[in-house]
């Protein structure tokens, strides 16, 4: 692997490289069209690229794929961020009547962020992950998908990897692309537990009943709590952090602080927790979840509700580049998501290297071009190229998806022109 | 005159049945003729009415005891309808039960051409409308409630026997006066969850595949979404027919007036700018600042770094205290650079944000310091963040150490939790104010930091500090009678985000808290 380490100073060189020939342009295109279902979806949609020396340029918007093609080639983008759809092509935003620019539809979209959960992490602090940590998200994804399909109904979820220290989600359903500004506020308060500053040491405060949406939370962090908090970040072990669990649940502090000192193993003292718990539902009113609590504080996703709630909030794209670490921002497959690694996405680096690798199978794929006219078979080569990479299985993955809403569109088309038929 | 309708309606008698139900829908214009004088008053009246909707709001958890107390009591001083009452009491003294119905009708459609004209007024008037219905549907009979419902053809889904059998558990989990008894007892309604965001919002409702499952006695929530949306379209309907109105010249001043009369005090027009130097800040933080404030700039100190959400809401807080731009640029880069972020990465990244602020770059819009209902219900601080209302935004132990450390007296303390306790975060942060400045009544009713700043100058000796002109300047107020104002009026945001955000922070922010 050594050769693909990455080296934030050769992007220049890299960049062009991969937007001409690794880029998956027509499945970007055939996302963003939408099956061409609302007229002008694509071409008044915002995007906005980070040059050289970070210089900033907001508004960018393309006709055809094939301007998109040519403007990434020529600008090489050091990050691609897709915004909304506005009202008219945002390229000309200047050029029409103020007030009447208007950002109209965009996915419902979720930021999660390794960084704000510094506070329940000790591997890492900052934009640092690693495998013990990546755990977070990984749970982030099972509650969230869960919630969102089977409380809200969604179907076309897609999950993408930062190429940091995240993941985004965008939900590219209809309905969710149409939500008002409200509506999205109140879908992110809704998936939203962990509440709280600074300021604010308990952030999870239960209330009896517990909603099927909490419970269902729970099952997942339930899964992953022993593991993941007892044992990799160890909670429960050093006194600092065994005070830092118990900050705040003043009415069973001491006692449990007590019984710790006969108990060192992290399980074994997880067990004292929940079985005061148990002790304490029975009997007093107040602080009866608090172990509940305490789960859902060390692992419950944490939004960033403010990127959810605007529709014209920028977010990376998938299969940008990500500057600093040279990793590309890829779908992840949840059917693999226990045994995603973000360390294993490849960089730029790695994918550029693997194109220069000789070439195998060539001659049979020369034969089955040869009827082909001239575009196709540079359509066809970019395409070869890719596979060769190990961003293969990753746009394979985006196909996949497609084809899942495209089943919708057909759907929706077949009933529009049902209509027209009828008038 | 004759108020401006569509189409005259050839009931036997329209108006007796319009006001057949003690509440309406308003979903047809009078279409009576009425002196200017009887037009006039009635505007004022509804007028006083929102804004006492508005304040209370502020002041107390909507629709608990001493809300609904202080709005009936407005109603009876108004003479709007404001309890179900029967028509045969007539008799009592002052204007029958069909007067009231009438004003409440008539009212609500002056202020609508009033406050049809900006998105800003639309905003603010939907808001107390919608509250002002809920606390009257709310206070209906349950048999006027479903009279209300037929009357106005309001008919949603509901589930069957089978189906409720099936999710009895998951709909008593979901929402809190609901047990196993009720749920047979009563109809759920099943709803696209975008028609109850309040409920969704707070997780107060059964929500599967999109759908909401709402028990009837929340039904209200589904009624003020139709209400909503329907008074939302009816003034951009309304808004697009006002030049007609306008061109009437009896009619146009008195509009005008109407709709400025909501604005209060925004702090934002700077007379007083450059009366403080920048060395006074530290002293002024504890002495003068609110605790929201004070804690952002002591993070702000400690950390050389604040996210953006706190340099929003301080930044603007000083700006309204009187820092120029020049002033702000330096106070920031001097506190950054000494963090991580050097001098270039501070021009490149954050100069942009705070000239912003003062209006100097993007669409120059001049942006309002936060007020107090602004900085506690919207954009509560998450992860990282120091910003929001200590009252509202802290742990209540975390808050008492605090307080201890700024030596309030142990029974300050404890009225202080109490009042947070019942969540009145300003009256809490007003009685911190007493505590800390030696008075026994603030004789101000706080509603912005900037405001407890300048009471704070005030009382700590006229001005010594600075000088006098501190006063921020008032906006005319002339209808109103009504205390304090905290209409919120701008949301900011400095980020290359764009900003179209302003108004989107808005929308959200006028949904129900
Ligand atoms: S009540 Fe207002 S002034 Fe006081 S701390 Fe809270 S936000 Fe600041
Ligand atoms: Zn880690």
């Amino acid at each position: 692997m050594s050769s693909s380490d990455y080296d934030s100073a050769c992007l220049p060189d890299l960049l062009p490289l991969y937007y001409r020939r690794l880029f998956p342009f027509s499945q970007y295109y055939r996302w963003l069209n939408y099956g061409g279902v609302q007229k002008n979806y694509f071409q008044n949609r915002e995007f906005s690229f980070t040059l050289k020396d970070d210089i900033y340029v907001r508004y960018q918007s393309f006709s055809t794929q094939s301007e998109l093609e040519k403007e990434m080639q020529k600008m090489n983008p050091y990050k691609i961020d897709v915004g909304a759809v506005y009202s008219h092509r945002p390229s000309q935003h200047n050029t029409v009547k103020s007030g009447t620019f208007q950002a109209l539809e965009k996915e419902l979209v979720f930021d999660i962020d390794m960084t704000d959960y510094d506070d329940v992490r000790s591997c890492c602090s900052a934009a640092d992950i690693c495998s013990k940590c990546w755990t977070l998200m990984t749970i982030a994804i099972r509650i969230l998908d869960r919630a969102l399909r089977e409380d809200f109904g969604f179907q076309h979820l897609l999950w993408v990897y930062s190429g940091r220290r995240g993941v985004h989600c965008w939900v590219c359903d209809e309905a969710a692309r149409k939500l008002s500004v409200a509506a999205r506020s109140a879908v992110a308060e809704y998936l939203s537990l962990v509440k709280g500053g600074e300021e604010m040491m308990k952030k999870v405060v239960l209330s009896d009943p517990i909603h099927p949406f909490i419970r269902e939370s729970l099952t997942v962090v339930e899964r992953y709590f022993p593991r993941y908090a007892l044992q990799d970040q160890d909670i429960l072990g050093r006194k600092e952090s065994v005070d830092k669990v118990l900050a705040l649940r003043l009415h069973v502090r001491k006692e449990l602080q007590q019984d710790f000192q006969n108990e060192k193993k992290p399980e074994s003292r997880w067990k004292l927790i929940r079985e005061q718990a148990l002790r304490k539902q029975s009997t007093a009113k107040k602080g009866q979840h608090f172990e509940k609590e305490i789960m859902l504080q060390y692992c419950y996703p944490r939004l960033d509700v403010n990127v959810s709630k605007g529709v014209n909030h920028l977010l990376k794209s998938p299969f940008s580049v990500h500057p600093k670490t040279g990793r590309i921002s890829v779908p992840i497959d949840l059917k693999e998501l226990d045994t995603f690694d973000p360390f294993a996405v490849p960089t730029i680096s790695l994918i550029c290297e693997e194109l220069d690798r000789p070439r195998e199978g060539d001659e049979e794929e020369k034969s089955a071009e040869t009827n082909e006219n001239e575009k196709d078979t540079a359509e066809r080569r970019k395409i070869r190229d890719y596979k060769r990479t190990s961003l293969a299985k990753y746009v394979k993955h985006l196909d996949q998806f497609l084809d899942g809403m495209a089943r919708s569109w057909k759907g929706h088309l077949l009933r529009k022109s049902d209509l027209q038929k009828e008038f | 005159m004759q108020f401006p309708s569509r189409r005259r309606k050839q009931t036997s008698n329209p108006q007796t049945e319009l006001y057949a139900h003690p509440l309406q829908f308003y979903g047809e214009p009078p279409l009576e003729n009425m002196s200017l004088a009887e037009f006039e008053t009635f505007a004022v009246d509804r007028l006083k009415l929102l804004k006492t909707v508005e304040n209370l709001g502020v002041s107390y958890v909507k629709l608990s005891e001493p809300y609904a107390k202080k709005l009936e009591s407005e109603f009876k001083n108004l003479s709007f309808p404001y309890r179900p009452e029967a028509d045969d009491r007539k008799t009592q003294s002052g204007p029958n039960e069909y007067d009231k119905r009438r004003k409440d009708h008539i009212s609500h459609f002056i202020l609508r051409l009033a406050y049809c004209q900006t998105e800003d007024l639309r905003r603010w008037f939907i808001q107390q409308e919608v509250d002002l219905f809920r606390y009257r549907f709310n206070d209906l009979p349950a048999k006027q409630k479903l009279e209300f419902l037929h009357r106005n053809n309001l008919q949603y889904d509901t589930i069957s026997v089978e189906e409720k059998k099936s999710l009895l558990d998951k709909l008593v989990n979901s929402s809190y006066a609901v047990s196993g008894i009720t749920v047979e007892d009563q109809d759920f309604y099943k709803v696209p969850f975008q028609d109850a965001l309040d409920l969704v919002r707070t997780r107060k409702v059964y929500l599967k595949a999109g759908y909401v499952y709402i028990p009837h006695q929340d039904i209200v929530t589904i009624v003020l979404n139709d209400f909503r949306t329907r008074l939302s379209k009816a003034l951009a309907l309304t808004a697009r027919s006002l030049p007609a109105v306008h061109s009437d010249e009896r009619l146009q001043p008195l509009l005008n007036h109407l709709s400025h009369a909501y604005v209060g005090q925004d702090y934002s027009i700077q007379k007083n700018v450059g009366k403080i130097s920048l060395e006074q800040i530290d002293s002024l933080s504890g002495k003068s600042f609110p605790l929201c404030m004070r804690q952002l700039h002591q993070s702000l100190r400690e950390n050389h770094h604040l996210r953006h959400g706190g340099r929003m809401q301080y930044g603007l807080f000083l700006k309204g205290i009187g820092l120029s731009l020049e002033q702000a640029l330096q106070f920031w880069r001097s506190e950054f650079i000494r963090g991580k972020v050097d001098a270039d990465k501070f021009d490149k990244a954050y100069a942009y944000g705070i000239r912003h602020m003062f209006g100097k770059e993007g669409k120059r819009a001049d942006y309002t310091p936060y007020s107090c209902m602004k900085v506690i219900l919207s954009n509560a601080p998450s992860q990282g963040d120091h910003h929001g209302c200590p009252f509202r935004h802290s742990d209540p132990e975390l808050l008492k150490q605090k307080l201890q450390f700024y030596k309030v007296s142990p029974s300050g303390i404890s009225q202080i939790l109490e009042l947070v306790k019942g969540m009145h975060y300003q009256l809490a942060c007003q009685k911190y104010f007493e505590l800390t400045h030696n008075i026994e009544d603030a004789n101000f009713s706080l509603n912005h930091p900037n405001q407890y700043f300048i009471e704070s100058q005030r009382v700590l000796g006229g001005g010594k500090d600075i000088k006098r002109e501190m006063d921020a300047p008032q906006r005319p107020q002339e209808i109103t009678a009504a205390k304090g104002n905290n209409a919120p009026r701008e949301a900011a945001t400095n980020d290359p985000q764009g900003l179209a955000d302003m108004t989107e922070d808005l929308d959200s922010f006028f949904q129900d808290a």
